[in-house]
């Protein structure tokens, strides 16, 4: 192995996998080997066939969708705010004056310690579990697209005004382009965060979604089900994440070298 | 005719942490005519790119003013088109979005953006590279494009900032000859600023030379070179003269400067 050397996309795809592999294996060992007991972690095959019946008996199927959409939801929701915000601190600086050490204030306000005040105010519904994702994310895409947005390279600006574009033409044609790849991928690290506030508004006070049954599993000390719950999320934010960027690669070639 | 004309221009630029402040432009005057092809000569922190900032609306003077075409100059404009040193088309605009931008932004219909593109593409030889990113391209044809995207917006005034700085030798001449190809037949006026002795007399019709800090000029030397000039002009007698003399008014500025540091 070189320092920072290539590795071939066959090579990369199998080091993937193996990694894996490798994982199910020492699971696999650790459970059906007797080492751990099976009150505390279900072997792969207990897990699987679990999963199989929470699918085919249990309408896991519909949990999964109701946190897909929770998640895509709320998600969206505190795109549309902090998109616009973030830019616009990030281009006006009297504006990131006025509202940058609130939102850094705010980022660091645990989403999941707004639940039981969420639950008092929108109460166990939808709206509930759309806000705590809309509160986890909202601070975090606005601070970061705002520096992003300002640290476009001065000299592109300064070409582009010698051109004779005007504040707008600045905004939309120079600092929206250039950040955009950025964006994007600050949109796709916060989706992943999304995930991790969404199962903790389910553990409390929620009748659907994968969260919830995470948390009826434990009652029946069904690790199995558990363990499938969880992996299903893992599974979910790989796909997400997949989306994402071949998302990424079609809008934005020119960011690719 | 006079098209462009500085006055008294200074810049100070205010000390940092209550340091001293930095006299980066003594008060200076001068005058450009319209179609002249002036280069502003002087060694590295003389003050050269920022008497071409100032001029380009980049940065306010401290006291002084520019006048170009009679009108003063307050901020940056699409009348004054400027080429950096370092690689300033968009990334993500392709070599033919890169050249329509100002003209975009000025709202000239589409279909007279393509026909001025087409026209730049031809002229700078990039024909086959409209579709490309800039990142596909080398230097030197990004900067090429650079020029293009400048001069495609039909500036008054071109101002180039050691536009070929970063360029390796050879590069370098070929851009030269490319540049005064495209005076010789706008002849456009054109304020272009190097540290590089020859390329200063090669592209100029009028040199000045900057001293070290704080800088004002020094030295103002025309070129008589015939046109069109070629390359060969570089070993001619006339040629080895002004260089000659560049060299000995440049080497006590450099001398200073470098003793500064």
């Amino acid at each position: 192995m070189t320092p920072l050397a290539p590795v071939s996309n066959s090579a990369r795809v199998l080091l993937g996998i193996s990694f894996f592999v490798l994982f199910i294996a020492l699971w696999a060992l650790a459970t059906l080997g007797g080492f751990v007991s099976k009150t505390f972690l279900a072997d792969p095959l207990t897990m699987l066939a679990d999963g199989w019946s929470l699918l085919t008996q249990h309408g896991f199927l519909t949990d999964i969708g109701v946190t897909i959409w929770r998640v895509v939801g709320g998600f969206v929701l505190a795109a549309l705010v902090a998109v616009p915000l973030g830019i616009l601190m990030g281009t006006f600086k009297p504006i990131e004056a006025l509202l940058e050490p609130f939102v850094s204030f705010a980022r660091y306000l645990p989403a999941s310690a707004f639940i039981p005040l969420l639950i008092l105010w929108a109460g166990i519904g939808e709206m509930q579990k759309l806000l705590v994702i809309f509160i986890g994310s909202v601070f975090q895409i606005i601070l970061m697209v705002a520096v992003t947005v300002g640290s476009v390279r001065r000299d592109l600006v300064e070409a582009a005004v010698t051109l004779g574009a005007r504040n707008r033409g600045i905004v939309l044609r120079v600092l929206i382009p250039s950040s955009a790849p950025a964006v994007a991928e600050i949109l796709r690290l916060v989706l992943g965060w999304a995930w991790t506030y969404v199962i903790v508004a389910e553990l409390i006070g929620s009748s659907s979604g994968i969260g919830h049954m995470i948390i009826d599993s434990q009652a029946l000390l069904a690790t199995g089900q558990m363990i499938f719950g969880i992996i299903v999320i893992g599974v979910i934010g790989l796909i997400s994440d997949f989306l994402f960027k071949a998302a990424n690669r079609r809008l934005f070639p020119w960011s690719l070298a | 005719m006079n098209k462009l004309v500085i006055e008294n221009l200074s810049r100070v630029f205010p000390g940092v942490r209550g340091g001293e402040p930095t006299r980066a432009l003594e008060p200076t005057s001068l005058a450009v005519a319209e179609n002249d092809f002036v280069t502003i000569l002087g060694p590295s922190g003389c003050g050269k790119s920022t008497l071409l900032r100032l001029v380009a609306g980049l940065d306010t003077p401290t006291a002084g003013r520019i006048l170009l075409d009679g009108r003063p100059v307050t901020g940056p404009g699409a009348d004054r088109g400027m080429v950096f040193q370092s690689y300033t088309l968009f990334p993500w605009l392709t070599i033919a979005d890169n050249i329509a931008f100002g003209l975009r932004e000025r709202g000239v219909a589409p279909a007279e953006r393509d026909k001025a593109v087409e026209e730049w593409l031809g002229r700078i030889g990039l024909k086959g590279f409209e579709r490309h990113y800039p990142k596909q391209l080398s230097g030197g044809m990004q900067q090429r494009t650079a020029i293009a995207r400048a001069l495609a917006n039909d500036p008054a005034i071109l101002l180039l900032d050691e536009p070929f700085g970063a360029l390796d030798n050879q590069t370098r001449a070929l851009m030269q000859e490319l540049l005064l190809g495209i005076w010789e037949r706008t002849h456009k006026t054109i304020l272009f600023v190097t540290h590089d002795i020859e390329e200063a007399i090669f592209l100029a019709s009028r040199v000045l030379v900057m001293s070290a800090r704080p800088g004002r000029i020094k030295a103002d030397v025309a070129v008589d070179l015939p046109h069109p000039r070629h390359y060969t002009v570089k070993t001619s007698p006339e040629f080895s003269a002004l260089k000659a003399r560049l060299t000995e008014e440049i080497r006590a500025e450099a001398v200073l400067a470098a003793a500064e540091h």
